[in-house]
């Protein structure tokens, strides 16, 4: 299988508007998009309205997290006493390649070849299987999404539904240029049949596998337990079949006690895709006991840093609270038009716009906050109250402040100096309304305007009638009519 | 070393001190508050009742039956009536070794973890939450856990008695079995059959895990 060396040909951040473009003009994706992100918002309203008091659990989900966040020093080291005393080892790394190495060496050591993978955004967010299999082990993401993707050598397009951007065709034509040692002639139009292949593909790495890797959905302190969510079921057989189980997870997602996963747990599946609870919720808490009949011989915790830390000191803060529920993308107007890889990130939509420019740099994601409307409904629907809007503005203007952006700062300077000259603006406004009016007039609509192609390749501009309001209205003063 | 550095920058981000005593203790005050929660409440028939119909829901099978000793005979009926050879895999879950196998002498139980080719594993469940209709289920010496995913089809026998009502509810129940504080290698929730919504966001059972879940359901009154 192959890893993601092709890194180059990957969109990336800074490429948000050319991806867009691209996006708007792809028909299959377009069509899988109108399919799925709205039957995920439209699930989620079915089963917020099922259950009485959501927006009170939805404020206790937020100070849930709001309190971890403010101790979380204090939370990490509690869990990291409670998950030893289970008999598990908890490893910290600041760094995406800390993490990979740490991994890589418990990998080593264990004589491990193959891998089996379950789905983790930690995971994706510092590259591990492309690391793993540059060090030469086999690694298989065992997510049908995730799956998917991976024999693609695409990144995911969603946090929770990976493959979202794939019709059933191109699932199976992948299907059928990858599993060659299936008959040609099998049947697989029907997502039955390519659940079926899949499932029984990935079988035999399960159960060859020599370490399975799982990300975590939650961290309880108390008690040192890891919380895994999955429908698949994948997630369970990664982390109880091969022999060594490793988990990596980001230090945010700790909470206090097991009452506190419960309450973001019945948040969780309800914003994701609807379901009341996902089907598979399991506690993991240190590696099998004595006497277990199945399960890993060690279970290793890897915590990562990678840029949180620091945000917990600013107004960034509560982009921490995130429990990668993926609503705030259902809802969004433009992910819903152009899907996720465009955002050139594994975390796309308003949450991928706020979070991306923390790993990847303001200067390369810096148009990521922009690919917004601020409508606000990713706010509406957060599980845990982001202020998305909020957190998206400020970093437009910490892109305004920063040196690549003096040609828009010029533009708003010059704006502002004309703007408070009000001679100066009425007669530069009669004279653009002259113009244009001129131009438009046999039409009353311009095909093109100069700087404004982003707009006129895609409809026309209303001409002005020739005359500013204020000409008008002092004609019609003098004229005397109302 | 990365520890160090990320606790260090935590502490400086948040500006706060590692022996700030308040913060000591409202910490510790908020982790020694984790449930031993109060006792599960009483089961009731609605609880029984919003617990069955909501596995219903998520494409669960389940089978009422009147006491312990007609599970075998339940577990015989299922598995005919799903094309099944007669023979599941268990482990030494008490409960279920109690039950009387020999009256079907042509059901076989073989004891253990799930081996690759089982079709059938047979698990107990601790308890049943009736606010999603949900399994919960502790692995142990005597409850592989690999007999709920490994097999394409899962049975599982839980007691209407241990129906509860919240999540936490359970987390009594599990205390009464392993005592206070102690947490199981894994405790797994279950609301239903594998599935998956990665192919066009259709639906499709039997992901992974079990494509069949049957819950026998003792005691509910209902048989």
């Amino acid at each position: 299988m192959s890893g993601r060396g092709s890194e180059t040909l990957r969109p990336t951040p800074a490429n948000f508007a050319k991806n867009a473009t691209k996006a708007l003009a792809d028909k299959a994706l377009q069509e899988a998009l109108s399919e799925l992100s709205g039957g995920l918002a439209a699930a989620r309203e079915r089963a917020k309205a099922a259950l009485p008091g959501f927006e009170a659990l939805r404020r206790s989900g937020r100070d849930i997290k709001d309190h971890a966040l403010a101790n979380l020093d204090l939370y990490l080291e509690a869990f990291e006493r409670n998950a030893t005393a289970a008999g598990a080892q908890v490893h910290w790394a600041a760094h995406a390649d800390d993490a990979c190495k740490i991994i890589g060496k418990i990998c080593h050591d264990a004589d491990a070849r193959i891998v089996a993978k379950g789905k983790s955004m930690v995971s994706e967010e510092i590259d591990l299987a492309a690391y793993l299999q540059t060090s030469g082990l086999k690694v298989v993401e065992t997510d049908l999404g995730e799956y998917l993707v991976q024999l693609r050598d695409e990144l995911p397009s969603h946090i929770i539904a990976p493959a979202i951007h794939l019709s059933p065709s191109a699932i199976e034509a992948t299907f059928r240029a990858r599993h060659r040692h299936l008959p040609a002639d099998r049947a697989l139009a029907s997502p039955e049949a390519l659940v079926s292949e899949a499932r029984a593909v990935l079988r035999e790495t399960f159960l060859a596998a020599d370490v399975g890797i799982t990300g975590a959905n939650f961290l309880v302190a108390a008690t040192g337990s890891t919380v895994l969510v999955t429908n698949e079921g994948n997630g369970d057989l990664t982390q109880s079949l091969p022999k060594v189980h490793i988990v990596i997870a980001s230090i945010e997602k700790v909470v206090p006690t097991l009452s506190d996963a419960f309450a973001l747990l019945r948040l969780l599946a309800r914003s994701a895709t609807g379901q009341d609870f996902a089907t598979y919720t399991t506690l993991v808490t240190g590696p099998r006991r004595a006497g277990d009949p199945d399960g890993p011989d060690v279970c290793h915790i890897v915590l990562l840093d990678n840029g949180r830390a620091e945000l917990l000191g600013g107004e960034f803060r509560p982009a921490l609270r995130c429990i990668r529920c993926g609503a705030c993308m259902n809802v969004c107007p433009v992910y819903g038009a152009v899907g996720g890889h465009p955002y050139g990130s594994v975390y796309p939509g308003p949450i991928g716009a706020v979070f991306t420019p923390v790993l990847a740099g303001l200067p390369a994601a810096a148009s990521l906050p922009q690919a917004s409307t601020f409508c606000g409904r990713c706010e509406e629907v957060c599980p845990v109250e982001i202020p998305l809007v909020r957190l998206m503005r400020q970093w437009r203007e910490a892109a305004l402040a920063q040196s690549e952006a003096w040609r828009t700062r010029g533009a708003l300077r010059i704006w502002a100096f004309v703007a408070q000259r009000p001679r100066l603006y009425h007669r530069a406004a009669r004279l653009a309304v002259a113009v244009l009016g001129a131009f438009g007039a046999k039409r009353g609509a311009l095909r093109r305007l100069p700087l404004a192609a982003g707009w006129t390749r895609h409809r026309d501009v209303p001409a002005p009638q020739g005359h500013t309001f204020q000409q008008i209205w002092a004609r019609r003063q003098r004229r005397g009519t109302p | 070393m990365s520890r160090g550095t990320i606790l260090a920058k935590v502490r400086v981000a948040l500006r706060v001190d590692r022996a700030d005593q308040a913060r000591n203790e409202a910490v510790a005050e908020r982790l020694a508050d984790h449930p031993i929660p109060r006792r599960a409440e009483k089961t009731t028939d609605a609880l029984v009742g919003r617990f069955t119909s909501l596995l219903r829901e998520h494409g669960a099978e389940v089978i009422a039956v009147r006491e312990a000793a007609d599970v075998p005979a339940a577990i015989v009926c299922t598995l005919g009536a799903n094309d099944l050879p007669l023979r599941v895999r268990s482990g030494t879950d008490p409960y279920l070794a109690a039950l009387p196998w020999q009256t079907e002498a042509a059901l076989v139980v073989q004891r253990g973890k799930a081996q690759p080719d089982d079709r059938a594993g047979l698990s107990r469940a601790l308890a049943g939450v009736a606010e999603t209709g949900t399994l919960v289920l502790a692995s142990g010496a005597h409850n592989p856990v690999t007999l709920g995913f490994v097999p394409d089809t899962h049975l599982v026998v839980v007691a209407a008695e241990t129906i509860v009502a919240a999540y936490e509810d359970a987390l009594a129940l599990l205390a009464a079995e392993l005592g206070p504080a102690v947490l199981p290698r894994t405790l797994n929730f279950i609301s239903g059959p594998s599935r998956t919504g990665d192919i066009g966001g259709k639906i499709v059972m039997g992901a992974h895990g079990p494509r069949l879940l049957a819950v026998i359901l003792v005691g509910s009154g209902a048989a």
